[in-house]
C-alpha cells in the first residue's frame, strides 16, 4: 500500500501483488466491497487492457504526424475502468480531455474523440445521445458544467431511487486549484446535486507536482464544502469500481455530492508536446510501475485461477485488431470541406456569417475557374 | 405607463409562464427580486426552482447554467452589474459561446444572460461599465440591448426564446423610464430581435446609438431640428450580429453618420460600424463617421462622470463636425 495514501486512508480492495481482501471499511465508515462474477473480473480485465491498447495506438498515431495531439491516459486505467464501469445507463459523465477510458467504458465507439486529436473536428458529439459530454479542455470548467446538470435532474425530480440518475464529474489534482473547481464544490453541496467529483490525482499538473496544487489531501476539502471525500487506490480497479459505485448510488438516492480522490500516477507524458524528463526522475516512474493497475489485476486473476495463458492472450489479440481497426478508421477520417468553416457557429444562423460564407465560397471558386 | 424594468419584469413572467423549462437564476434575484427588481415578484409566484438564488460566484452562475442547458433547461441568468461579469467571462466565451460550434450543431445552449451596464446613476467603480464589445467581438454569442419599455418586453422574451446563447444588455439608467406597453401582444410577428430600428427619420445625418444611448441621441435630434437640420436616429439594438442593411440605407441617404456609445471608443462597436460603413458607403458619405465615445479611460469617478458620457452637446458637436467637412 502506498505510504501517503495508507496515512490518508486509501481504500484498496487489490494490491499490486495482486492479493484481494473481500471489503474495507474506510474512514468515511462505508465499507466497500465488490462482488463480481468471474466474467466480470475477466471483463474488468479486457476493458484495461484494450483502453491501454488504444491509448499506445493513440500515441503511435501522433508520432507518426497522424494526430496532432493525444493525451495518454497511460497509469490511469483502473481509475477509468473502475470508475466507467460503475456507472448506470441513466448516469451522465462530464469528462476532461483524457477519459478515453470512461468512454470506452460507456459503450462508446472509441474513435469518437479522435476527430478532436486530429483535427478535423473540435469532439462534435451530442453528450445526451452517449450520456457523455464533449471533452472539455478548459481545465476544470466542466464540473461546474456537471454540478448544473445535476441540479437539473434533482429539479426534474429524478432522483430517490435505484433508477435515480447521478452525474460524474472528471478532473485532476491540477484542476483542485481553479476557482470554478470549487465554485461547483459549494454550489454542488449548498444544491445537494447528485455529483460525483471524480479527482484523478495522477500527481502531475504537466510539470507541477500535486504539492504545488494543495497542502491537504485533495479527498479531505470535500468537508470544508459540507460532504465526503475519500480517497481511493487509483491503481485498484476494484476499489475503484466499488467507491465510485457506492459515491454514485449515494448520489442517485438524493444524498448530495461526494469527492472522490483516485490517487494513481500519469505514466506517460503530459500530452505528445510534453517532456516529463525535464521534471520528474526515472526511478519515480519505476516506482509507480511496481503498482501497475493491470499487472496486479492480472495477478489476482492467476492466483485465483480466473484466467489462464489462452484468455491472457486471446484479450492480447483483440485489443491488437482492435487498435489496428481504431488506426485504419482514423486514416480514412475524412477531412472536412472548407466551407463547413461556417457552420454551426449559431443554431439560428446569422446574416453576417451567411455574407462571410457567400463571399468565401465565391473566393474559392476564383481558384477554380483559374483552372479551368 | 410601466418603466423598463417593470417591463422587463413583465417580459420575464411572461417566459416563465410560456415555457416550464425557463429558469431565472442569479445573485438575490429571488426574494429581493433583485438589486434593481427586475426579478421582483417572480420567486413568490414560480418557486425556488424555477426562481433560484445562488451563491455569489459568477463563473458558478454561467457554468451551472451551460449543465442545465444541456439537460435540457432554458437558463435567464443575471449578472448583478456589469463590471461583475468578468469572473463569468471564461464560461461565456470558452464554454457558452463555443458549445454549439465544438458538438458541429447537436447541441444548443439557449442561454440568455441579462446584464445591466452603463453609467449615469452615481455608482461606484465596477457598477458603471459597458462591456459590450467584449462578447459582441466572440462568435458564437449574439449581443442585443434595449432602449425603452417597448422593445424591453419583448426583447428579453425573444432572447430567452432563440435557441441561440443571448447577451442581453440592459441600459441601467433606463429602468425608470416609462412608456406605453402592451402586454398581451403576441411575441410572433413582433419586430425581429436582431433588427434594427429607425426611431426618428430624418435626411440629413444618421446618429446611430443604441441602450442608453438611444434617449441621448434623439434629444439631440430634437435639439438639431430646431437648428433646421433634421438627423435620422437608429437604435440598433442587436449588436451582433449587427443589422447593416438599415444603417447602410440610411447613410446613403443621408451621407453623413456619427456613432454614439458609452463604452471608450478605441476597439468599440463604434469603430467596426465606422469601418463598414466606410466599406459599403464610401461613395455616398460626404463626411468621414465619427464617433461620440466614453474615454479610453477606467470608468470615472462618479462625481465627474457626466464628463466622460457622451451627452446631446458632445453629440451635436459631432453633428456640426461632420457637417462642416
Amino acid at each position: 500500500m502506498d505510504q501517503h495514501g495508507a496515512a490518508d486512508g486509501f481504500v484498496q480492495l487489490l494490491n499490486p501483488e495482486g492479493d484481494h481482501v473481500d471489503s474495507v471499511t474506510g474512514p468515511d465508515g462505508v465499507t466497500y466491497a465488490v462482488d463480481f462474477t468471474d466474467d466480470e473480473y475477466r471483463g474488468l480485465y479486457q476493458d484495461m487492457v484494450t483502453v491501454r491498447r488504444l491509448d499506445a495506438e493513440g500515441v503511435a498515431l501522433q508520432r507518426q504526424g497522424e494526430l496532432g495531439l493525444w493525451a495518454s491516459l497511460l497509469g490511469q486505467e483502473a481509475a477509468q475502468v473502475g470508475s466507467g464501469r460503475a456507472l448506470q445507463p441513466q448516469d451522465m459523465a462530464f469528462p476532461t480531455y483524457r477519459e478515453h477510458g470512461v468512454l470506452y467504458c460507456r459503450g462508446i465507439d472509441p474513435i469518437m474523440p479522435f476527430g478532436l486529436f486530429r483535427g478535423v473536428d473540435q469532439g462534435g458529439w451530442d453528450p445526451n445521445e452517449f450520456k457523455f459530454n464533449q471533452y472539455t479542455i478548459v481545465i476544470g470548467s466542466q464540473t461546474l458544467h456537471a454540478t448544473g446538470y445535476a441540479m437539473g435532474v434533482t429539479m426534474e425530480g429524478r432522483t430517490g431511487s435505484d433508477d435515480g440518475e447521478a452525474v460524474i464529474a472528471y478532473f485532476g489534482d491540477g484542476a483542485s486549484s481553479q476557482g470554478e473547481v470549487n465554485e461547483a464544490f459549494v454550489w454542488s453541496g449548498v444544491f445537494n446535486a447528485p455529483v460525483v467529483f471524480f479527482c484523478q490525482n495522477n500527481q502531475y499538473a504537466i510539470s507541477a507536482a500535486a504539492e504545488r496544487q494543495t497542502r491537504v489531501p485533495l479527498f479531505r476539502r470535500a468537508g470544508g464544502y459540507g460532504f465526503p471525500g475519500i480517497r481511493v487506490d487509483g491503481n485498484d480497479v476494484l476499489a475503484s469500481y466499488a467507491v465510485t459505485r457506492a459515491a454514485l448510488d449515494h448520489a442517485r438516492h438524493g444524498q448530495g455530492p461526494k469527492l472522490i480522490e483516485a490517487y494513481t500516477y500519469r505514466m506517460g507524458a503530459h500530452t505528445s508536446s510534453d517532456d516529463p524528463t525535464r521534471y520528474r526522475m526515472a526511478g519515480e516512474v519505476e516506482a509507480w510501475k511496481a503498482k501497475d493497475p493491470i499487472s496486479r489485476l492480472k495477478a489476482f486473476l492467476v492466483k485465483q485461477r480466473i484466467a489462464g495463458d489462452d484468455f491472457f492472450a486471446q484479450v492480447e489479440d483483440d485489443a491488437r485488431k482492435a487498435a489496428l481497426d481504431l488506426r485504419e478508421r482514423v486514416l480514412a477520417m475524412p477531412d472536412r470541406q472548407p466551407v463547413e468553416l461556417f457552420d454551426h457557429v449559431y443554431p439560428t444562423g446569422s446574416p453576417e456569417l451567411d455574407a462571410q460564407r457567400r463571399w468565401f465560397t465565391g473566393y474559392h471558386a476564383s481558384f477554380d475557374s483559374t483552372d479551368g | 405607463m410601466i418603466t423598463l424594468g417593470k417591463a422587463l419584469n413583465h417580459g420575464l413572467r411572461r417566459a416563465l409562464e410560456d415555457d416550464p423549462k425557463v429558469v431565472i437564476m442569479g445573485e438575490d434575484v429571488g426574494k429581493l427580486g433583485g438589486v434593481f427588481r427586475i426579478t421582483d415578484g417572480l420567486q413568490k409566484d414560480f418557486g425556488e426552482n424555477r426562481v433560484i438564488d445562488t451563491p455569489l460566484a459568477e463563473a458558478g452562475i454561467v457554468g451551472t447554467a451551460v449543465g442545465l442547458a444541456i439537460r435540457g433547461f432554458r437558463p435567464v441568468c443575471e449578472i448583478q452589474f456589469d463590471g461583475f461579469v468578468f469572473p463569468a467571462y471564461n464560461q461565456i466565451v470558452a464554454q457558452v459561446a463555443k458549445m454549439h460550434y465544438r458538438s458541429k450543431g447537436k447541441l444548443r445552449l439557449p442561454i440568455t444572460i441579462r446584464i445591466p451596464y452603463g453609467g449615469g446613476i452615481g455608482a461606484v467603480e465596477h457598477h458603471s461599465e459597458s462591456p459590450e464589445a467584449y462578447f459582441a467581438h466572440t462568435p458564437g454569442l449574439k449581443v442585443v440591448t434595449c432602449s425603452n419599455p417597448v422593445d424591453a418586453y419583448t426583447m428579453i422574451q425573444q432572447a430567452i426564446a432563440s435557441d441561440d446563447p443571448v447577451i442581453f444588455f440592459e441600459p441601467k439608467r433606463r429602468y425608470w423610464e416609462k412608456g406605453e406597453v402592451d402586454l398581451d401582444a403576441p411575441l410572433s410577428g413582433a419586430f425581429p430581435l436582431h433588427s434594427a430600428r429607425v426611431v426618428r427619420p430624418g435626411g440629413d445625418a444618421t446618429l446611430l446609438a443604441y441602450g442608453p444611448m438611444v434617449r441621448v441621441a434623439l434629444d439631440a435630434a430634437s435639439a438639431a431640428a430646431e437648428d433646421g437640420r433634421e438627423l435620422e436616429v437608429i437604435d440598433v439594438r442587436s449588436l451582433s450580429p449587427i443589422d447593416y442593411p438599415v444603417i447602410f440605407e440610411s447613410v446613403r441617404r443621408t451621407g453623413r453618420a456619427v456613432v454614439v456609445h458609452e463604452a471608450p471608443g478605441n476597439v468599440g462597436l463604434g469603430a467596426e460600424i465606422a469601418a463598414r460603413i466606410t466599406e459599403e458607403c464610401f461613395y455616398s458619405l460626404e463626411a468621414p463617421v465619427l464617433r461620440v465615445t466614453g474615454y479610453d479611460i477606467p470608468y470615472p469617478a462618479a462625481r465627474i462622470e457626466e464628463e466622460y458620457l457622451p451627452d446631446l452637446d458632445r453629440v451635436l458637436d459631432a453633428v456640426d463636425r461632420s457637417f462642416g467637412w
